[in-house]
């Protein structure tokens, strides 16, 4: 094969991989065949929408603390830099007050603003595509009901080279397709509800799915896992984290519904979906969230990077003062042997939220401490006191260190530079 | 009546009625499901039964007005004033959770240390005497004790007193209110008094009321004595269910 020949392949190798990317970075979903797994007896589009914007916890980002519900402003910590969410409210020159329901359908389906911009996926429209057409338009038309608030959107502050809005075509070509959700043949009605709901409105895997490097979710429809706003979303699959399959359907509910259940409760992030949402949603659907949550097939735990141990040498001194302090501190209320002391304080003997490997919600926990959100269910919750002041970081990885090697616990170590790295950041 | 007056006016009674016992009540143990559980994460800072700690920062909340207690959960959580960890542990959380809370730590009736020595000179201790005493008209300043009581121990539900603080909570609060990162509800009438503060007068005042010793009644007067000399919200705290 001649030099001018094997180049001649090569250019058009090349061309071919643009065109692919182009194609798939910016292609459109025509079909937009589907209706809602939800049955809602609402009386109109916009009480519909109303909820479907409850259960999306949709003013939680489009929020800033403080200030005008959906004005945008509110800024989400990422690695990639700070995103500052948009105004929503139907402000004509600062927020959608322009948009149409099909200009609102192309942001939630496919990721794109009304002037073809493309959207960052910090917006989790790799969930929303899943939603139907109706509850787009539903959504919308809650939307336009709200306030006109003219605030104006805030630009993003990314590093380079993400600031470069060119890069979402091939970033969209590795990790977006644009779909609404089909029901499973094969499955009943409350699981294909709990499907739409934990896949699309709920987005659980913005949080709860491992992104890699490029902020792509590795895996496609199983949450897995993250580090996000500081805090650890757990594994939904894996029982050593967060999975629920061996769960009774109602403790999955209760969680749900009230932040707390016999053997777990809600803290950070998650606190803010069950307070801000979940609390709200309707029986059947957090039944329908259980019943999908359950049937997630079990995976093992995900493989991390090693994380910095205590020197085996170091460990008995590290777990001697370890123990010193928990008896000073913590076994008035989790008691000596580590069984706790209901209803005010959780067992941290086979406690997974204290054992599982990432060790980022225990370090924060006892640095900030925290409370159970306050719902209907659970009104006057037991809280954590906070020991940032109290403890030294070295203090803190020996408390741990002892609880996550005790009564049969078999964790690893906790050194105090891994506190330290945990010690700042937006609380949440 | 409504509950929240009722329950107010209980505490109130509850913290006149209370300082015989205050000695033996805090050392007993209490039950796990009860609110002196509930509140152990406030003592962290705040000092066992929110009685203050050494760290100048940390104010003391025990015997502070439950309406004032309350209002200032409120603007944590609806960040109306900026603690990321004051925020974070009021943020989820309903009004009338928030009042529970407030109303047990306005029960508590625990005697206070002696005064810290003064901080500042004497000359800015006689200017903050005054301030605090007689106000200065000319620069529109009522006298902290029109409204802060003539004892300066608040006034009952919702303004606080002023002793028993140290020097760095309360020159940090007023500047904070002048700096605008300190808000309280519409109207927000310390804003006002802040911003008409130089901030030598914020030392001066800070300085003065740092060391005074607490007055033989340390209780929050019952009513204002008078109509107040400027406009203030949040004087009648109430419990609102947040929307959804």
């Amino acid at each position: 094969m001649s030099l001018k020949r094997i180049a001649a392949v090569l250019i058009a190798l090349t061309l071919l991989v643009i065109a692919s990317v182009l194609w798939l970075g910016l292609r459109h979903d025509r079909n937009t065949a589907g209706s809602s797994p939800l049955q809602i007896e609402a009386a109109s589009p916009v009480e519909r929408g109303r909820y479907l914007a409850t259960l999306g916890n949709c003013r939680a980002c489009h929020t800033q603390p403080g200030g005008a519900d959906y004005a945008g402003g509110h800024m989400i910590p990422t690695p990639f830099g700070q995103f500052f969410a948009p105004n929503i409210t139907p402000d004509a020159d600062t927020g959608i007050g322009r948009w149409t329901a099909d200009d609102f359908w192309a942001a939630l389906h496919e990721g794109r603003s009304r002037n073809g911009k493309l959207l960052y996926p910090v917006f989790p429209y790799t969930n929303y595509t899943r939603m139907t057409r109706d509850d787009s338009d539903a959504l919308f038309a809650y939307l336009r009901t709200l306030a006109p608030v003219q605030q104006a959107s805030r630009e993003h502050e990314l590093r380079f080279p993400f600031n470069l809005r060119v890069m979402l075509i091939g970033w969209r070509a590795l990790f977006f397709r644009p779909a609404v959700f089909q029901p499973a043949a094969d499955q009943d009605a409350a699981w294909n509800r709990g499907a739409y709901l934990v896949q699309g409105l709920t987005h659980c895997s913005a949080c709860h799915e491992a992104r890699n490097a490029l902020g792509g979710t590795q895996a496609r429809n199983n949450p897995a896992g993250g580090l996000v706003l500081d805090w650890y979303a757990p594994v939904l699959s894996a029982a050593a984290e967060a999975g629920v399959q061996d769960w009774p359907i109602e403790q999955i509910e209760a969680l749900l519904a009230v932040g707390k259940a016999d053997r777990a409760s809600t803290l950070g992030p998650m606190a803010e979906v069950v307070y801000e949402s979940l609390q709200h949603g309707r029986p059947e659907d957090l039944h329908a969230m259980a019943v999908y949550l359950k049937s997630i097939p079990q995976t093992p735990e995900p493989d991390r990077e090693p994380a910095p141990r205590v020197l085996p040498g170091d460990l008995q001194k590290v777990r001697a003062s370890g123990e010193k302090l928990y008896g000073e501190h913590c076994a008035q209320c989790h008691g000596d042997d580590g069984l706790g002391r209901a209803p005010a304080a959780p067992a941290l003997a086979g406690n997974r939220a204290v054992t599982m490997d990432s060790a980022v919600n225990p370090i924060r926990v006892v640095l900030f401490g925290g409370y159970a959100p306050g719902t209907a269910g659970n009104p006057r919750p037991f809280g954590m006191p906070p020991y940032s002041a109290a403890l030294s970081k070295q203090e803190i990885a020996d408390v741990l260190t002892y609880v996550r090697t005790s009564w049969g616990n078999d964790a690893r170590s906790i050194t105090a530079v891994e506190v330290q790295r945990h010690a700042s950041g937006p609380l949440w | 009546m409504s509950r929240i007056t009722r329950s107010l006016l209980t505490a109130i009674g509850l913290t006149l009625a209370g300082t015989a016992g205050a000695q033996t009540r805090q050392s007993a143990p209490h039950a796990i499901d009860s609110i002196e559980q509930r509140v152990l994460p406030c003592s962290a800072c705040h000092g066992a039964e929110g009685r203050a700690t050494r760290d100048g920062y940390y104010p003391r909340i025990a015997g502070k007005p439950a309406g004032y207690l309350f209002n200032q959960l409120q603007n944590f959580r609806d960040h109306r004033r900026v603690n990321a960890q004051m925020t974070y542990l009021a943020q989820r959380q309903p009004d009338a959770y928030l009042m529970e809370i407030a109303e047990h730590f306005a029960r508590q009736d625990l005697p206070y240390p002696p005064p810290e020595a003064p901080r500042v000179a004497a000359a800015a201790l006689a200017r903050g005497e005054q301030l605090v005493h007689q106000g200065d008209t000319a620069q529109q300043l009522p006298a902290c004790s029109r409204c802060h009581g003539e004892r300066l121990t608040g006034v009952a539900p919702a303004v606080p007193g002023l002793l028993g603080l140290p020097y760095d909570y309360l020159a940090a609060q007023l500047g904070a209110w002048r700096e605008g990162t300190r808000h309280a509800h519409q109207p927000d009438c310390m804003a006002v008094i802040a911003e008409r503060l130089s901030a030598d007068d914020i030392g001066a005042v800070a300085g003065w009321l740092a060391a005074q010793p607490m007055p033989a009644d340390t209780h929050p007067a019952a009513a204002q004595a008078a109509p107040l000399p400027i406009d203030c919200g949040g004087l009648a705290p109430a419990i609102q269910r947040s929307a959804p």
